[in-house]
């Protein structure tokens, strides 16, 4: 075979070899180019000044904890919600809901997917902060609570697909099993499907909240951006301000090679550990379960 | 006693019902109010004169054509430089990688790339494409970083659909003689095709939508021309409508909605297109 083989199909194949180890590439040069514009700051400002409670960069404060604790904040106040809805809803659609309603469902929470965060952010400043500030008589709408409400809107579709795809790959014959010992529907439910798919049912809930914390425009726009410390959960119900909001507020007005600049890449590096720790963690539930089948099925 | 359990049973799963239903409910009635209301509040800003004009007095009035333009210029670009690049890792990945630990390198490589939040693209094709290569703040940059920025998407749906084409297909290609890459280019990517387009079509909708990757490389706040060539900076919809609903004081709301019923129309059509494409695929599909 490969003696008969062309030199075009010789180059075609190594094209495609290629383009296949691209996403390493990527991946790496991401990670080197982060380090290179904010490892810097770790010589210009000590990390003891970088782990302090007061960001004010134009006089010199580079104090980052307020910007972890409200990506924190806001991010567990968007869990704290997308996971009940998101998993609810995908046990509906997988388990309760008839085939049209189903039909009618799955597409509609792929279109809030699909929402760009921005057009949340814009009826989050116009509708939602002003209806959470007189509902919750809060000083402002512009609150981390209301990013964690949108927060969860961006989560949810991930939520809701991931474990609706866990679900749905619990086999049909765990449920028959359940319904010949004579359990309801729910308790089918309760006690069988939903621990038969709790793997990836929490894979769901880890990528969501990866989005959670990726998420930019939507929580710039309306969680007031006041870099204060949270200190409990209280704190949910006055402004913040998150990580990923500060890189896109603030890099646009910085020199290029300023210390400024060098700390906000340093945010940078942070958000890409934390969103590399989320992923793999992630990925390492779902190989997990697939050597745990291996082993039953073997 | 038996009586009592079996009906506490029923009960309990009537009500366990009833709130997953109304849980369902709450989260996808928002969507639709969501989408119906920018429509009601938008539609009324929209003209020709809208569509086609360049924004007047300070954003305030006038249309928003050079933000459409900007959006489909750095679309199109973005497609260009990343649809052939994730066919073809897909195609390596479905076809010819060996199941080793380098490829799964790659597979938790690529898990990785689509977690990376959006703003930490910007950061990258900032300090890569805007001041390493010296691109400037320029449609290319911002492009080259949508791009890479929808690579996941695009690889892992067209892996899929690739994956989905029955092994059976290419055992007989080859058995008739055909090479390895006949057998993929004329048997397992026609029949994969629609996936494929799948996969593109969303990821083109995630590029669309953002406006984190862009901020820092491509987009700016006015351009009192259209974009000359692919290394000038650019109005882009998401960008217009983040500036005009929070830097612009005393902006006329209906211009706001305007431009969100633009970036939905143009994601939703998107979104349409990819509904069209599946399920006329689903009845053609024979195997």
């Amino acid at each position: 075979m490969e003696t008969t083989v062309g030199w075009r199909e010789y180059i075609i194949t190594r094209v495609i070899r290629v383009s296949g180890y691209s996403a390493v590439v990527f991946v790496l040069l991401i990670f080197l180019f982060l380090l290179r514009s904010g490892l810097p700051a770790l010589r210009e400002v000590r990390l003891s000044e970088l782990l302090t409670t007061r960001w004010y960069p134009i006089e010199g404060y580079y104090g980052i904890l307020p910007l972890l604790t409200g990506s924190l904040i806001v991010t567990v106040g968007a869990t704290l919600i997308a996971v009940p809805f998101g998993v609810g809803t995908a046990i509906f659609i997988s388990e309760i809901s008839p085939r049209s309603v189903r039909e009618v469902l799955k597409p509609l929470v792929e279109l809030l997917g699909g929402l760009p965060s921005v057009v949340l952010g814009f009826l989050g400043i116009l509708i939602i902060a002003p209806y959470i500030r007189i509902l919750l008589q809060l000083n402002t709408g512009l609150a981390a609570f209301t990013g964690a409400l949108l927060l969860a809107a961006i989560a949810i579709p991930t939520v809701v697909s991931v474990s609706e795809d866990a679900l749905d790959s619990v086999p049909r014959s765990y449920r028959e099993g359940a319904w010949a010992l004579g359990a309801t529907r729910w308790q089918t439910i309760w006690r069988v499907t939903l621990p038969a798919a709790r793997s990836g049912v929490l894979t769901a809930v880890l990528l969501g909240v990866g989005r959670a914390i990726g998420e930019t425009m939507a929580v710039m726009m309306v969680t007031g951006n006041a870099p204060v410390m949270a200190t409990h959960l209280g704190s949910l119900f006055s402004p913040a301000r998150t990580m990923t909001a500060t890189i896109a507020a603030e890099m646009g007005e910085v020199a290029t090679g300023s210390t400024h600049y060098h700390v906000l890449f340093f945010v940078g590096i942070v958000l890409f550990l934390i969103s590399l720790l989320v992923n793999l963690t992630a990925s390492a539930v779902v190989f997990r379960r697939r050597k745990r089948e291996e082993r039953v099925l073997s | 006693m038996r009586g009592r359990f079996a009906l506490n049973r029923n009960l309990i799963q009537r009500l366990g019902f009833a709130l997953l239903t109304l849980m369902a409910m709450a989260t996808v009635i928002p969507i639709l109010l969501v989408v119906g209301y920018i429509l009601y509040k938008g539609l009324p800003a929209i003209s020709w004169e809208f569509l086609t004009q360049f924004p007047t007095d300070g954003m305030r009035a006038g249309g928003i054509m050079p933000a459409i333009v900007g959006t489909v210029y750095l679309t199109i670009l973005t497609t260009i430089l990343c649809v052939p690049l994730g066919i073809a890792a897909a195609v390596y990945l479905a076809e010819y990688a060996p199941e080793n630990n380098f490829t799964r390198s790659i597979r938790l490589a690529l898990i990785n790339l689509s977690g990376i939040p959006s703003v930490v693209y910007g950061l990258f094709g900032l300090g890569l494409f805007v001041v390493f290569m010296k691109l400037g703040t320029s449609i290319l940059a911002a492009s080259l970083t949508l791009s890479i920025m929808t690579l996941p998407v695009v690889i892992s749906t067209a892996e899929e659909a690739l994956r989905s084409v029955p092994q059976a297909f290419r055992t007989v290609s080859i058995s008739l003689g055909a090479t390895n890459w006949k057998t993929i280019r004329r048997i397992v990517l026609p029949e994969a095709l629609p996936g494929i387009m799948t996969g593109v079509i969303l990821g083109l909708e995630r590029a669309v939508g953002e406006t984190a990757p862009i901020l820092f490389t491509g987009a700016v706040f006015y351009t009192p021309n259209l974009p000359t060539s692919p290394l000038s900076p650019t109005m882009a919809l998401p960008y217009h409508l983040y500036v005009i609903s929070t830097q612009v004081p005393e902006m006329p709301v209906e211009v706001q909605y305007g431009t969100a019923l633009v970036l939905l129309v143009l994601v939703l059509g998107l979104n349409l297109v990819v509904t069209v494409i599946r399920s006329r695929a689903r009845a053609k599909r024979q195997w």
